[in-house]
């Protein structure tokens, strides 16, 4: 299981959503899809569609920057980025 | 006992201000939204829901809604979004009436919600429309600030209404949607335009309740008035200090009194002079007269903006406004008399006001 972190700003807009949570994917996008079946609407807070990572949403997987079809494993760490755009 | 109830959308949140009937004492909440850039917010009385159209740098943009008077919150953007290649950046204004809640945002469309703010669908783009070519280049989409701008129900025909695209102007539609009118003769533009109904810069419009045919415009370049609910234009603006401005107040009891907060034109977009003032016509702009009992009358840069000017219901109405350094200001004696009930909130953009039991 693929052990996924989400910004600060997450959590608030879903009931009972966690920081850290681990998930079972192949890819990010399998990850969020897999949120977004626990917590309907929260694909549309990360991507935009085409579908995209949100402009300002960073996604690294074992601290390399990742796009929406990066490959997970058992012993990813996903860190998912509220970048920028702050103040 | 019915309370008054401010909903300010501010560039940190929604916040909501609620007073007795005499409006002189105020009870701030808030911040609301999870502290989102809430462009706009308003009080649907058939439900008694409030909804807030926010749009996060992070997270995109949603409408929030509480049905209870902002006790408990949740937020959709489900199906707020094009299926071509039209980027949706901001939703930015706000309508409700008849059943529905509309969202404007933009690129310029129009969506609309059946199910109290659960669920949108696309209503218009306004397609085909004098200037649409020019929006619809995806060269001019956002962050190009092109959209559309404010809606206006009417409230006695579900199928009438009127939207404001930016830089574009005024269009009506009298078929729920399907298709649009420029409603823009008359007005004037110092600037080279392409085609002859649209190129206006019309910041905000207000209509008359008593007098559906009696409008007020609010444009990029000047004050203007209309006797035919839109349909023809006549200037106004002598007699005021400046030309320009955003928000614009309607007297809900009478069709000749209507309020402007007029603004330096330039870059600054404050009120001259640093002295804060309001300007009232009661004589549908035939004359104006400088308010400012009660404002700050020194260092007072303060902006306000499209949507940050609301007037009540009351027999004796209550004007409000708030202003993009965070104070809000209150009348409740039709505009004559000002004082400040909130001083350090957030840029504000917009402020509506609702009588609530």
């Amino acid at each position: 299981m693929a052990e996924l972190h989400l910004p600060r700003t997450l959590a608030p807009l879903f009931p009972d959503l966690p920081r850290r949570l681990e998930v079972d994917a192949p890819t990010v996008d399998g990850a969020i899809d897999e949120l977004e079946t626990r917590w309907p609407g929260l694909r549309d807070r990360l991507c935009e569609p085409g579908p995209a990572i949100r402009r300002h949403i960073h996604v690294y997987v074992d601290r390399e920057r990742a796009d929406l079809s990066t490959p997970l494993n058992a012993e990813s760490r996903v860190d998912v980025i509220a970048a920028i755009s702050g103040g | 006992m019915s309370r008054t109830l401010l909903l300010i959308g501010t560039r940190k949140g929604c916040f909501l201000a609620g007073s007795d009937e005499d409006r002189r004492s105020w009870e701030l909440r808030g911040p609301f939204c999870e502290g989102w850039p809430v462009y706009h917010a308003i009080f649907e009385p058939e439900s008694g829901t409030i909804f807030a159209a926010a749009a996060s740098e992070w997270h995109g943009s949603v409408v929030w809604r509480s049905p209870d008077l902002g006790e408990t919150w949740s937020h959709s953007s489900e199906g707020i979004a094009y299926d071509d290649d039209r980027k949706l950046s901001k939703v930015s204004n706000l309508a409700a009436a008849h059943g529905r809640v509309r969202v404007s945002v933009e690129a310029p469309g129009i969506f609309e919600s059946r199910d109290g703010g659960e669920t949108w669908s696309l209503l218009s783009t306004l397609a085909g429309q004098p200037g649409s070519e020019s929006w619809d280049d995806p060269a001019n989409q956002p962050p190009g600030h092109l959209g559309i701008s404010a809606l206006m129900d009417d409230p006695d025909d579900a199928d009438r209404s009127w939207a404001i695209v930016q830089g574009i102007g005024l269009f009506e539609t009298a078929d729920g949607g399907a298709t649009w009118t420029p409603r823009n003769r008359g007005l004037r533009a110092d600037w080279p335009r392409e085609h002859e109904e649209v190129g206006y810069c019309v910041h905000k419009v207000v209509r008359s309740p008593v007098d559906g045919d009696r409008m007020f415009q609010q444009n990029h370049v000047g004050m203007h008035r209309s006797d035919d609910a839109g349909g023809t234009w006549t200037e106004i603006t002598e007699g005021l200090p400046t030309e320009f401005g955003f928000a614009a107040a309607v007297h809900p009891h009478d069709r000749d009194t209507f309020f402007v907060i007029p603004l330096d034109p330039g870059h600054g977009r404050t009120m001259p002079d640093g002295k804060a003032a309001v300007w009232r016509t009661q004589d549908a702009g035939s004359s104006w007269q400088r308010i400012d009992e009660g404002l700050p009358q020194q260092d007072a840069h303060l902006g306000v903006l499209r949507e940050g000017m609301a007037v009540d219901t009351c027999d004796v109405p209550g004007f409000y406004f708030g202003t993009s350094t965070g104070q809000v200001f209150a009348s409740a004696d039709e505009g004559s008399s000002w004082a400040e009930i909130a001083s350090y909130l957030p840029a504000i953009s917009s402020v509506e006001v609702a009588i609530v039991d």
